[in-house]
């Protein structure tokens, strides 16, 4: 369909206190040519979406853009359909709220004026170059794989079952169950939170077993899968024999395993009464709690926090083993009213209803809990074990003499053995990538299943450190997501946190040199290599964040509505006045999801903002390709700032590492920039985050400074 | 998926708010009720997270893009929930719609407070500062519109209509009664801070510059009554030494006998607040047991290992008012075996989260246990319930719960649960 292009400039929201509109409207129709350029006072009521309406039907307009406030702003108001393209141009914003406004003689100041005249005709040429995104079809199997038969694994196939979904189930043992199916008991998962409670992983067990939409796989493991969300092929090894299918989403749950309790020398381990908790569980199932030597165990110690907390050997705290140590207390005094047990803790951790397990505990005269740290562990001569502890509420040191000791050891995720469980064939590696600890977490406090794999989801004790309530919900959550994953990448739509993009990018195969740059730095993994070493996308693994774009020396990719072509028209969609005096003109490329926002809660504010500065919103940081640079500077822009969010251990990329990627190329650039002989501090990148608002105009400001210092870029008006 | 009936979210917090987005990214219909003008809840009103120390307003920023981008969820603001009836698969939930006395044409362009000639305490700000009587919830207000407190105007003022340009303000608005029908419903009411002042010698509400940690959030907030500057309520100067007094009404069969599971981590993270805008502040932190459970952990070694960070197991007894805004504090050191004496610019009561639904009018069809929390297991078919009116939990598990709870809720949808 040919394009119509409209421009709509709002009068509204006092843009008519800081711009002369009717001026604006003439620059549209003479500078930009729009064949359609009008203004309305209220731009957002329904008078004035009916005119855009109106010259949709009568005059043929299907692309509107919108000089009124940012696209954060009335998005359902200007929705003009499917077939039309609608770009915001945010002159409030960027310009009436925070640029000086019409004097008291109602003249408008100038400066101001050029901005909003300058915006329009970047804008314009945006939408002139937009193209209409066609969705990425594939045939997709809406089939969820699960990997891991314990309680998460279960419980996610089990919730996806019960959603409609078929699910295929594998499990590297001949029995479902995983971990917790050998507990004696389990912690409650109800009120009254005050006992243990019957273990009915059994009957998860057959629950699963029966259920039509599952298909179990025991006694299996991954070989290997390929392909993308949608149409992941999976190949399994069952017993020696190879099974192959088509999966839409992947759920990674194959658990942990408790910390090798043989390493914890200095607690004991190698004395025959010092035991490790699992050990404790099996021989409080089997109903004798015994010494080695047969007797009865009448006074038997816990020491919490065995080999966790601690850079020797676990640092971080597994949350599960108060509880459990707690729960074993229980079994202690169930099995037998004269024995007692004694627990050695630095913090006792029962969050939230579990203090009810904890006092119950606390009310119990059988148990002990005792504060201290543990300095050392002996064998006296009838093979008791004597407990050192330090730091205790007794405000001296104490030795407590236990027939029978109990480490409380910590868990360590499957990913620390060292085997592959997904055997993923993609270039950037078999496994999900891990954060810290061995964990494939989310680095997200927002988003716990964000993943660096779209389509497969880490869950249950593999993710994070948590007990067995905690797994059931991140199971079904991760079900959840998984769906999503499925329902969204049958439509051709990108997921979070651009969900609903149905932008891809498209790669001009012949101009690609194979330098392999957007191939290693997609934080995705979407780009395999051909024979030729050329990029070979997946688009439903996609993202849709741009880093490709931005890493490609000869820029050769691009989005239907963002691309290297699409700035430089931008860049380049006006004359740049050759003034130089107190007013250099810096350009600042703002990353949509931390930096953009900043500038709209600025603008709440009425913050006034370096008038000679001019916005270029981009999807990430990451998306910045080195020719904007160049095409920036030749156009005579005195300065460039760079605003997203940090990266460092800390980062808050939403794609993982736009920021930090941007900061590499920003090196390189720097040193072209100082071959030239051009100040290489010219360009500079800047960590911004939503609580940065008031900073703002002074971060603009300082710069501004430093770049009268350095004086007129000196390709200005070449 | 078939289309088999809507999802009614209560509650339109952190939870609310994902649970409504998840279920509706999959493709059902939702509808997202919230008792107060706007989203966000509980977290839009802190400075940061922990252990990140990343701002709320990224995450809510993500997903507010999410919700304006999904035309499956309905939203309602300042709209209450009075009754859920029926069975899974249909629910008639009976909703009042509160008037605001600003429709839908609010342009938030702030025309109308500078002739406003009332104020009212501000609530988002706990309190510490005023607004004019009509005013923008919050800087990520969603929706983006103005509200009016009526409670607070003069009467038979109407400034604010004559200076709006866009017949935004309706004093006239009425109450709307409002029947929707469900397949499901999913509670994320949330929670409220525990009344500090109800502890007995804490000196809440009657000793100057003792506050609760939801008054430290808005301190230490640039959207804040002192943009974001640390400074003690009685006469603004910059708090150069506080106490944390931690499990303050927690772990109290008097008071809340549960534990919020977050006011440890909250006081570690406000004790970096305070490092970070003063260095040499002195921080001294009564514990009972130190929460931070799994990778937590790393969070509480960054803050020991500051060097005026004095952690000590121990029970605050009394605080009362010392000499020019000061407070003193007596605490038990329980592992020295003796008493602590302190005077301090500021105190800050780790309160915790009592459920918003305890002490309210009762939602017919929605049960509570003794706590006021919404326990799935009381619950009939088809109702859920996710975040912190389930179970006092952190952001990151009242998310995947939310999520989860989508799940759940959609099910109901399809005839299953």
């Amino acid at each position: 369909m040919e394009s119509k292009i409209g421009v709509y400039i709002c009068s509204g929201c006092d843009i008519d206190q800081a711009l002369d509109v009717d001026e604006l409207v003439k620059v549209a129709g003479k500078e930009c040519k729009a064949p359609v350029s009008k203004t309305h006072p209220f731009l957002c009521s329904e008078e004035g979406v009916q005119l855009m309406k109106e010259d949709q039907k009568n005059e043929g307009v299907n692309r509107f853009m919108i000089a009124a406030c940012s696209q954060r702003y009335h998005e359902a108001t200007f929705d003009m359909g499917d077939d039309s393209l609608v770009v915001r141009a945010p002159i409030r914003e960027y310009v009436a709220w925070t640029q000086k406004t019409k004097d008291e003689s109602g003249e408008f100041d100038e400066d101001t004026q050029l901005a909003g005249e300058e915006y329009l005709q970047m804008y314009y040429a945006k939408i002139k170059k937009h193209g209409l995104p066609e969705a990425f079809e594939q045939d997709t199997s809406k089939n969820l794989l699960v990997i891991g038969g314990g309680v998460s694994g279960m419980t996610a196939a089990m919730e996806a079952a019960n959603a409609g979904y078929s699910v295929n189930l594998v499990e590297k043992k001949d029995h479902l169950g995983g971990f917790c199916l050998d507990e004696y008991k389990l912690i409650p998962a109800q009120a009254p939170f005050r006992d243990p409670e019957m273990n009915s992983i059994p009957e998860a067990v057959s629950a699963v077993a029966s259920n039509d939409l599952i298909t179990v796989h025991a006694s299996s493991f991954v070989v290997s899968i390929s392909g993308q969300p949608g149409e992941f092929q999976v190949k399994l090894n069952t017993d020696g024999e190879i099974k192959k299918f088509k999966s839409g989403a992947i759920i990674m749950a194959t658990g942990s395993h408790p910390y090798d309790a043989d390493k914890l020398t200095e607690l004991g381990i190698q004395y025959e009464n010092v035991i490790s908790s699992a050990e404790f569980e099996q021989m409080a199932k089997s109903g004798n709690i015994l010494r080695k030597d047969g007797t009865p165990a009448l006074n038997i110690g816990f020491i919490q926090c065995a080999g966790s907390r601690t850079p020797e050997h676990l640092p971080y705290c597994s949350g599960t083993c108060c509880m459990d140590s707690l729960k074993q207390a229980a079994y202690i005094r169930e099995q037998n009213p004269d024995a007692k047990a004694h627990i050695i803790y630095r913090d006792m951790r029962t969050p939230g209803l579990y203090e009810d397990f904890y006092r119950t505990r606390q009310d119990d005269p059988g148990v002990f809990l005792t504060q201290g740290d543990v300095v050392g562990v002996h064998e006296t001569d009838n093979k008791n074990i004597a407990i050192d502890v330090d730091n205790t509420l007794f405000g001296e040191p104490v030795t407590m003499e236990m027939d029978l000791v109990v480490l409380a050891v910590g868990q360590v995720p499957s990913t620390m053995k060292g085997e592959s469980a997904l055997n993923l064939q993609y270039r950037q590696g078999p496994d999900l990538p891990e954060l810290k600890y061995g964990y494939p977490d989310s680095h997200f406090i927002c988003f716990p299943y964000e993943t660096r794999r779209t389509g497969i989801y880490a869950v249950g004790s593999v993710r994070q450190p948590m007990d067995i309530n905690d797994a059931k919900l991140d199971a079904t959550g991760a079900a959840l997501k998984a769906i999503q994953a499925m329902e969204l990448t049958d439509q051709g739509k990108t997921v979070h946190p651009r969900v609903g993009d149905l932008t891809f990018p498209e790669f001009a195969l012949s101009r690609c040199t194979s330098c392999k740059r957007c191939t290693e730095e997609c934080p995705f993994g979407v780009l395999e290599e051909d024979d030729k070493g050329m990029p070979l996308p997946n688009p439903a693994r996609c993202r849709s964040c741009g880093i490709c774009m931005g890493s490609c020396p000869v820029q050769i990719i691009s989005f239907k509505d963002s691309s290297p072509n699409i700035f430089k028209e931008m860049m380049t969609s006006f004359e740049m006045p050759d003034e130089f005096e107190e007013k250099p003109r810096i350009l600042i490329f703002a990353c949509e999801n931390d930096a953009l926002p900043v500038f709209d809660m600025a603008a709440l504010e009425r913050l006034k903002i370096n008038t000679n500065v001019r916005i270029m919103p981009m999807r990430c940081l990451g998306g910045l390709n080195l020719v904007y640079i160049n095409d920036a500077l030749s156009s005579g822009y005195d300065g460039i700032m760079l605003m997203g969010c940090s990266f460092d251990d800390d980062y808050q990329c939403h794609f993982v590492k736009g920021s930090e990627l941007a900061n590499m190329r920003l090196g390189k650039v720097q040193e072209t920039i100082g071959r030239l002989n051009l100040e290489p501090e010219r360009v500079q990148q800047y960590a911004i985050s939503m609580n940065d608002y008031e900073k703002l105009p002074k971060i603009i400001d300082d710069f501004a400074e430093e770049l009268e210092d350095f004086g007129p870029n000196p390709f200005k008006g070449m | 998926m078939k289309e088999q009936g809507k999802i009614l979210v209560i509650g339109g917090g952190i939870s609310g708010i994902t649970t409504a987005i998840e279920a509706s990214e999959v493709g059902r219909d939702v509808i997202l009720v919230e008792k107060s003008p706007t989203l966000g809840g509980r977290v839009s009103g802190f400075h940061q997270y922990f252990p990140k120390l990343c701002p709320p307003t990224c995450g809510l920023e993500i997903n507010y893009r999410r919700l304006r981008a999904n035309p499956h969820v309905q939203v309602y603001t300042n709209s209450e929930v009075l009754s859920v009836s029926g069975e899974a698969g249909n629910f008639k939930i009976k909703v009042r719609k509160n008037p605001t006395f600003v429709n839908e044409k609010c342009v938030a362009c702030d025309h109308c407070t500078a002739v406003c000639p009332s104020d009212r305490s501000n609530d988002f700000n706990a309190g510490m500062d005023k607004t004019k009587a009509i005013f923008l919830p919050n800087k990520m207000a969603y929706p983006p519109r103005y509200v009016i407190d009526r409670t607070a105007c003069e009467p038979g003022c109407s400034k604010c209509v004559d200076a709006c340009k866009y017949d935004a303000i309706d004093l006239d608005m009425k109450t709307q009664e409002i029947e929707l029908e469900v397949a499901s419903v999913v509670v994320a009411t949330g929670w409220k801070p525990y009344d500090a002042s109800k502890l007995t010698n804490m000196g809440f509400s009657s000793v100057p510059n003792v506050i609760n940690n939801i008054m430290m959030e808005r301190l230490a907030s640039v959207s804040g009554p002192t943009k974001g500057k640390i400074l003690r309520p009685s006469d603004q100067k910059p708090v150069e030494s506080v106490v944390f007094v931690q499990c303050a009404g927690s772990r109290d069969e008097n008071h809340l006998p549960y534990c919020s599971s977050i006011c440890c981590l909250g006081s570690l993270k406000h004790a970096k607040y305070v490092l970070e805008q003063n260095p040499e502040a002195k921080v001294n932190i009564f514990y009972i047991d130190i929460r931070t459970p799994g990778k937590y952990e790393d969070f509480v070694a960054k803050v020991q290992a500051e060097p005026n960070v004095n952690m000590i197991k121990g029970k605050v007894a009394k605080i009362i008012a010392g000499k020019e805004g000061g407070v003193l504090v007596e605490a038990e050191d329980i592992l020295k075996l003796g008493k602590v004496h302190l005077e301090v610019d500021m105190v800050v009561l780790a309160t915790g989260m009592e459920p918003s639904l305890k002490g309210q009018a009762q939602v017919a069809g929605i049960k509570l246990d003794e706590y006021g929390f919404v326990p799935m297991e009381l619950q009939q078919q088809g109702i859920f319930s996710a975040g912190v009116a389930k179970w006092p939990a952190d952001v990151n598990s009242s998310i995947q719960d939310s999520t989860g709870a989508a799940l759940k809720a959609i099910q109901t949808t399809m005839g299953v649960n």
